[in-house]
This record gives C-alpha cells, structure tokens and sequence, in this order.
C-alpha cells in the first residue's frame, strides 16, 4: 500500500514538473518571438490546391506584433488563404493564459522535438488547441498544428536559416483544409480537351498548402497601420 | 478576276443596311456588359467564386480587370454572333434568288464556282471584319476601361491564373480560332442558301442547328456525350477556350505559355475546317447543277 502511494506521488511529482517544463519552454520561445514587434518581408509563394492554378507569386508579407499580419501580391492575384495569419506564429504567443502540456519527443525533418500542447484558458480564443514541435537547443519552432473554432485545422512546417535569431524562418509551408469547388453545369461553358475527368478526380482532395519562401526581412523598422485595413 | 467579283460581293453585303446590324449589335451588348461589370462586377465574381469566400482571401477588383471582361464578353457574345453571321451568309445566294438577280448573276461570263468562291470569300471577310470588331472592343476597349491585371479563367471544376504578361497572345490566338469556328457556321448557312428562294428559310434554318445542337451538347447527358457531342461542329466552336486552360506542374503551379493539350485545340481546329469544306463544296456543287429558275 504505501509502495503504491510513493509510486502515484512520484508520477504526480513527476508530471508537475513536466508541465512546469513545458511552460518555461514556451515561455522561453515566446520571449524570443516577442522580439520581433514588426517585419516587412519580401517572398515567393506557391500556391498548390487541387482546383487552383496559379503562377509561383511574389508577395509582400507585413507582420505586427502581436497578431496582426498581412500578405500582399502587388503585382498579380492570389488567393490567400484565410487563416494565413497562422504564417506567424504570434497568435500562439500572444496567448496570455494557457496551459503547456507535454507530450513527448519526435522527429521532425529529422530533428529530434519535444511536443507541447497547448490549451487556451480564454474561452473567447478561436484558437482550440495547438501542439507545438520545439526544437529545444536552438528555441525553435519546427512544426505547428493548431485547431480553430472557425477555420478548421491548420500545419505549419518551418524551415530556418539566416533569421533563425529572431525565430523567423527562410521557408514556410502552411497546411489547411479547403473546400469543394464546383460550379454546376452549363454556366461556364467549358471547353471540353479531356482534361475533366482528371480534374474532377482531384478535387476529391482536401487539402491545400502554400509554400512562402522568404528571400529577405526588414525587422523592427515600424509597419504603417493602413496596410492591415 | 476572282477579286473582282470579290468586291463587288463585298460591296453588295456592305450596301446593306442589315450588314450594319450585326457591329450595332455587337457593339451594344458589349458596351452594356462592359457596364453591367462595371456597376456590379463584385456580384458576378461572388457568384463564381463565392463558395471560396470562407477559405480564401482574394481582391474582387484585381480580378475584375480588363482582360477577365474581354474572356467573359468572349464566352457569353460567342454562343450568338452565328446568329448575325447566318444574317449575312445565309441571304448571299437565297437573297439574289428572292430578288430575282441570280439568273442574270449566272449569266455573265463567269464560272459558277467562281462566283460561289467569290460569294463565300466575301462572308470570310464579313466574318473577319466582325470579329475584329469585337476584338477592339472588347478587349482593348476592357483594357481601357478595367486595366490589365492577372487574368482568372473560372471553369465548373476550378479556376487557372494567368500571369498578365502571358495572356494577350491567347487572346489573339482565341480570336483566329474563333474566326474559324464562324467561318464554319458562315459555310453552313451559305451552303443552306443555294437551296433556298429567299432568305429567310437559311437563316432560321442554320440558327436552329446551332441551337439544336448546342443544346444536345449542354444537356450532358452520357448518350449524348458519347455519341453525339463529339462530331457536332458546336462543341469544337468552344475551342478558342482551349488557349485559355494551361499546364501546370505537379504542384498546381501555371506554366508560363503553355496550353493544357494543344492536340485538342487542333483536332477542334482541324474538325471545323472538314466541316467548313463540306458545307461549301457541297453548296458549290449542287449550286452547279442547279437548274435556276429565279
């Protein structure tokens, strides 16, 4: 009896100190990420959803602390996808009450990270849940799989290099859900080539990404307000 | 001589006021979509693209720049000037019947197949005429109107972006290739001519084809798809859209000046030029051996 009682007070011990873990980390992160009040960056985005065909854009994309964020194609047109706001990862950080939850190791890109879960007391939050892949040793984060209460769920994968320091990274690939596009028969006239069939097949898919390959940054140089409008 | 008889073909059409129908025609619809997208574009776009507004992030007015206008006015103005070419085309033989002129036509020192050609030629420079019309309106005058941007080709199944700097060539291929499809329907109604005393009777006849068979060709229905829509000359028509759908590489990204599958645009291209000469060569042959009484 008294042995199993040591065993569940360690175990509680234990996993106290996980969490305590776990939110340090975060708050570590959060720190490093903060740093940034403001960016203007130049980039290339790709778009790769099944009913979409668009050419490789060049974007602008201004980020403001803590959440306001804006990607912009001043040449051409691209569909952006709504919830692009999570390209940054400050609509995680600027949560002020939440709780880290540990949830152990895994490979990420061939990374070894430790996984947090994190859980917004907010109850306003349209965030639901978020796990985030750190990599310990350098405060970053890898991955990011965050659930929404309005725009489903959304994957970031993060590639660093040059602006690893303020935690923005090189190249960013952005995971989300889309919806079925069809419009019914006979309203645009299409022009049969055999191509149909194929389209319609993929369509089935719902998923879509956009890669954003940043070539350069401007940090903390001041964002003027009317972009975001 | 060819070109003589030419001219005065062209003369005799150009003589007409109902010639002058058509580019009144033309111009109107043109200039009151033009304005009906100026007024209310947002709409249209929303009722394309709606389905896609809680997803996705897009600026309706980027989209609604000139060259979307000129492919929109090209896709609505395209399935109804066979309409006004029949106007012209059907009345070149059957009018001078009904007139009583084709007699005395025949009786100058000029073969029947000549003066056939010659009546045929002076539709394709009707046809061409008109659809440069078009052109200039609908495309440089959009461009005028709406600016160039990217262009958005929206199909039942999803959308291709076009970069701006690669669409004007597909335009101009678009409108050779619509030409052709017009020329085909011009043939169509002049080879109805030969068999007609006024013109009424091949105009309306080649109008109904040509509903008759676009309907076979919307109604999607598989015995139809299958069996019918393939050698109806109305389903290549749409060709010129072809110049509009374009490759793309495995990760959904456009490749600059390429078209989805060209073989279709030519087998479209190649099937309305077969169409073109039958109808001709049969109206020039039984115009041959017509006994004219008229």
């Amino acid at each position: 009896m008294k042995k199993s009682g040591l065993i569940i007070f360690c175990m509680v011990l234990l996993y106290g100190v996980k969490a305590q873990d776990a939110g340090a980390l975060v708050e570590k992160i959060k720190g490093k990420y903060n740093a940034v009040k403001d960016y203007e960056a130049n980039a290339k985005m790709k778009t790769n959803v099944v009913f979409i065909k668009a050419p490789v854009a060049n974007i602008k994309v201004y980020y403001k602390n803590p959440d306001q964020l804006k990607i912009r194609n001043e040449s051409g047109i691209s569909f952006i996808p709504r919830g692009s706001v999570n390209v940054n990862m400050g609509n995680i950080f600027t949560m002020s009450h939440y709780a880290a939850i540990d949830a152990g190791t895994e490979m990420v890109n061939g990374r070894n990270t430790r996984v947090i879960k994190i859980l917004p007391d907010d109850e306003q939050s349209d965030v639901v849940l978020s796990t985030l892949y750190i990599d310990e040793a350098q405060l970053l984060v890898l991955r990011s799989k965050t659930t929404t209460k309005e725009n489903g769920t959304y994957e970031l994968d993060m590639f660093y290099g040059r602006y690893a320091n303020y935690g923005l990274p090189d190249k960013v690939r952005f995971t989300f859900n889309t919806r079925d596009y069809k419009l019914p028969k006979g309203v645009t006239f299409d022009y049969d080539n055999g191509s149909a069939e194929k389209e319609s097949e993929k369509t089935k898919d719902k998923k879509g990404t956009v890669e954003i390959s940043y070539s350069s940054y401007s940090i903390n140089k001041g964002i003027p307000e009317g972009i975001f409008n | 001589m060819f070109i003589t008889i030419l001219r005065i073909e062209l003369f005799k059409i150009f003589r007409k006021p109902r010639t002058y129908i058509s580019f009144g025609a033309i111009a109107v619809m043109i200039i009151l979509i033009q304005l009906a997208i100026k007024v209310q574009g947002t709409e249209l776009i929303n009722f394309f693209l709606g389905s896609q507004n809680s997803t996705f992030d897009y600026d309706p007015a980027k989209i609604l720049n000139g060259y979307f206008v000129c492919y929109f006015i090209l896709n609505t103005l395209l399935i109804h000037v066979p309409l006004l070419v029949a106007l012209i085309a059907g009345d070149l033989v059957a009018g001078e019947a009904n007139m009583g002129t084709l007699r005395l036509l025949v009786s100058k020192p000029v073969s029947r197949e000549m003066l056939m050609f010659s009546k045929f030629g002076a539709s394709v420079v009707y046809v061409v005429m008109l659809l440069l019309w078009m052109a200039v309106l609908s495309l440089f005058g959009s461009i005028l109107l709406f600016g160039t941007n990217d262009l958005v080709v929206i199909k039942e199944t999803g959308f291709h972006i076009i970069s701006s700097g690669d669409v004007l060539w597909r335009f101009m291929a678009a409108f050779l290739f619509a030409t052709l499809a017009l020329i085909c329907i011009a043939s169509l109604a002049f080879m109805l001519s030969v068999f007609a005393e006024n013109s009424i009777g091949p105009i309306v006849a080649t109008v109904c084809i040509v509903i008759v068979f676009t309907i076979v060709q919307q109604l999607q229905v598989p015995m139809f798809q299958e069996y019918a829509s393939p050698y109806l000359f109305t389903t290549h028509m749409l060709g010129w859209k072809g110049f509009f759908y374009v490759m793309a590489t495995d990760e959904n990204q456009t490749i600059r000046g390429s078209v989805e599958n060209t073989g279709a645009i030519l087998k479209s291209g190649l099937v309305l030029t077969g169409y073109t000469l039958f109808f001709l060569l049969l109206g020039v042959i039984s115009f041959k051996r017509k006994d004219i009484l008229s």
